[in-house]
């Protein structure tokens, strides 16, 4: 007799979901279902707009990396108009989806992950949140709440707003930065790096002394996909595609990640509104791939600025082929993104083409398809359009990010489940882990007030015939 | 006096508006001092079985709504909030008006469902159906005031920190937000 443990509501990933365990009848757990529960539609809605109106649109799509669809999305647009954007707006795109990447970043570590690592997996319930992070160390809360903000306030100083900033643009981007703000750019850069630092050293000793965490979440063999330039360095915003195995063998590389779909299939299933992307040359489900801060860190061979240079050194000793496998690592990958991304504002802040060069250029419908690309603060974001010649979307098909990692997230579920739930045994501490698994790969959620106060979560166990069995509420 | 308590969920929306409430960013420390927050912005559980007891969306005196209503989750979830909390505020245009989530409106359910699901799937084509955790599209996106009585509108995709710190700390202060220019913005 089979039972069935619903977890629900996930808590701090950025969408709405569930998770069902299913315990054999020794209560050790047989599978377990990660189930996203929440459409929108914007695949078939978006039909019969116009290509110039998606980056508004697809913004929409999420609130905690607008700045990404709002690129990729003006990407697919110059790919349709055909054009090449000028060098003033490539390193203005790359300096906003830095900026995002910096407050999305440190959202995810220090807003949200933070409290289960401060103040334990086990700690109460009612007290794991950024709040009993300000209460029990004030100086590390406030300076991940000034880390976001510093990325959030570059993203307005462009876009004029902080979220959902009508900026990027088919053929470039409307504004170029003002030069009254790059020295107050500047000014707050080093506090930015010191608190980069102080999470970075933190994360060290904790896996130090962590060792079963590390071990049991998410830990197992995959590929990775993601951008890189043409040299094997990092870059989150105009590179190709390139995928390794687990062992660090190059499987496929120079890729125009533009014909990502000769790939990349998507598997729909019963129990999920999140499809599972898979690599095709593998097939479903063993062409698992992950994608996001780990993948792009292990995918690469520098990061092209000296601190986060120094960090990746670091970091791909951890394995002998220096491949990390564990996604509790993302954690650490993040950190290491947002130093590359702060050396990255410095340098671009103080180049003169941002200043003074054409940020835009214009131009009709060239071609009757687009794809654009670019990494979301969670991996790999594919905006693909179909236009007739007057520029009308005629289908749609999106890949977001955190969809890439739909199989390696219900594989790490079922690796924690079984590693902490015995003879059906379940208690709280237990499914938080659980939750927390899905969070390390982002658990870019809708607000603090999840970490805030209590996390309701009701787990049923229904027997094989659906009978309730056992009602757990955790308040 | 104790600490008023605050409340906020999610419906069918992007996050942006909790983002937004994010960049209160040191106001946050300041609002800790007077609020406690009750809910997870995610509480979009679905009651599996009728237990009365079960009561895990706790009384508050402010619930922030952002999203609009989408799913049969949303229409439980809010009836819920309405019942335990003092003041209901949509929160956002999508709370507002449906905003982007109503585009959905132009097509019906199922052409949605099969675009992204069949049209657009490579494997194992079909519409998710497990109806024990899949919550149901509705017919027609509508906006929460729709579904329940709304006591303040704040409007906005998303509306600024600003606004939201007026507004929190008039209700703080016992007073009524009272709107002006400044307050409003539209897209």
């Amino acid at each position: 007799m089979v039972k069935r443990i619903i977890v629900d509501p996930v808590t701090r990933i950025e969408g709405h979901a569930k998770i069902s365990i299913y315990l054999d009848d020794n209560g050790n757990v047989e599978d377990v279902h990660f189930h996203v529960t929440e459409v929108r539609g914007f695949e078939k809605f978006c039909e019969g707009r116009l290509y110039t109106e998606m980056p508004g649109i697809t913004q929409r799509i999420c609130g905690i990396c607008p700045v990404s669809h709002l690129l990729a999305s003006a990407r697919a647009g110059d790919d349709i108009m055909g054009i090449e954007v000028p060098e003033a707006a490539k390193l203005l795109r790359y300096l906003m989806n830095s900026a995002q990447f910096v407050q999305s970043h440190a959202l995810s570590f220090f807003h949200l992950s933070s409290p289960d690592l401060l103040l334990g997996f086990d700690s109460d319930p009612a007290k794991r949140n950024i709040f009993g992070v300000i209460e029990k160390f004030p100086d590390l809360a406030k300076r991940g709440i000034r880390l976001r903000k510093f990325g959030q306030d570059i993203i307005e100083m462009l876009g004029g707003k902080k979220i959902h900033p009508a900026w990027a643009v088919p053929g470039g981007v409307r504004e170029p930065l003002s030069e009254d703000k790059k020295q107050v750019i500047l000014d707050q850069i080093p506090e930015a790096k010191e608190t980069t630092r102080i999470g970075i050293e933190f994360f060290k000793s904790y896996i130090d002394k962590n060792k079963d965490t590390v071990e049991n979440f998410g830990n197992f063999s995959s590929y990775f996909v993601g951008l890189v330039n043409e040299d094997g360095s990092y870059n989150h915003h105009d590179g190709l595609l390139r995928v390794i195995d687990a062992n660090g063998n190059v499987i496929l590389d120079k890729i125009d990640p533009r014909k990502y779909y000769e790939y990349i299939g998507e598997a729909s299933s019963e129990y999920s509104y999140l499809k599972f992307p898979y690599l095709k040359s593998v097939g479903y489900p063993g062409g698992m791939y992950r994608v996001g801060p780990l993948a792009r860190l292990n995918i690469v061979n520098r990061m092209g600025t000296p601190l986060a240079d120094k960090e990746l050194k670091e970091f791909k000793s951890l394995s002998p082929n220096g491949v990390v496998l564990s996604s509790f690592m993302y954690h650490y990958a993040r950190l290491i993104e947002i130093l590359h991304c702060l050396e990255k504002i410095e340098e671009i802040v103080q180049n003169p083409v941002i200043y003074k060069g054409k940020y835009r250029v214009y131009g009709g419908v060239n071609k009757e398809v687009g794809v654009g690309v670019s990494e979301a603060p969670r991996g790999t974001l594919f905006h693909h359009y179909w236009v007739d010649e007057n520029g009308i979307l005629q289908k749609v098909n999106l890949i977001i990010a955190t969809g890439h990692n739909n199989l390696a997230m219900n594989k790490t579920v079922l690796q924690i489940a079984k590693a902490y739930i015995k003879n059906g045994d379940v208690k709280e501490g237990m499914l938080n882990r659980i939750e927390a698994g899905i969070r390390c790969f982002d658990p870019c959620l809708s607000c603090s007030t999840h970490a805030i106060g209590q996390m309701p979560m009701k787990v049923e166990i229904f027997d094989s015939r659906k009978n309730l069995v056992k009602t757990i509420i955790r308040d | 006096m104790g600490k008023i308590r605050i409340g906020t969920v999610w419906l069918g929306g992007c996050s942006g508006c909790h983002m937004s409430f994010l960049d209160l960013d040191e106001r946050l420390l300041e609002l800790a001092q007077y609020a406690e927050f009750m809910s997870s912005p995610i509480t979009d559980w679905k009651l599996h079985t009728p237990i009365k007891e079960y009561q895990d969306y706790p009384e508050v005196d402010i619930t922030l709504v952002e999203g609009a209503v989408v799913n049969t989750d949303n229409v439980e979830v809010l009836k819920i909030v309405r019942e335990r909390s003092k003041l209901v505020i949509a929160f956002g245009d999508c709370a507002v008006s449906g905003n982007v989530p109503a585009y959905r409106n132009l097509f019906g359910v199922d052409d949605v469902l099969n675009a992204v699901y069949l049209e657009k799937a490579s494997y194992n084509q079909q519409v998710p159906s497990d109806k024990t955790v899949i919550p149901k599209l509705l017919n027609k996106v509508v906006p929460i005031s729709h579904v329940v009585k709304v006591d303040y509108f704040i409007t906005g995709c998303p509306p600024s920190a600003d606004t939201i710190w007026y507004t929190i700390k008039c209700l703080l202060e016992g007073r009524q937000p009272k709107f002006t220019e400044e307050h409003y913005r539209y897209g």
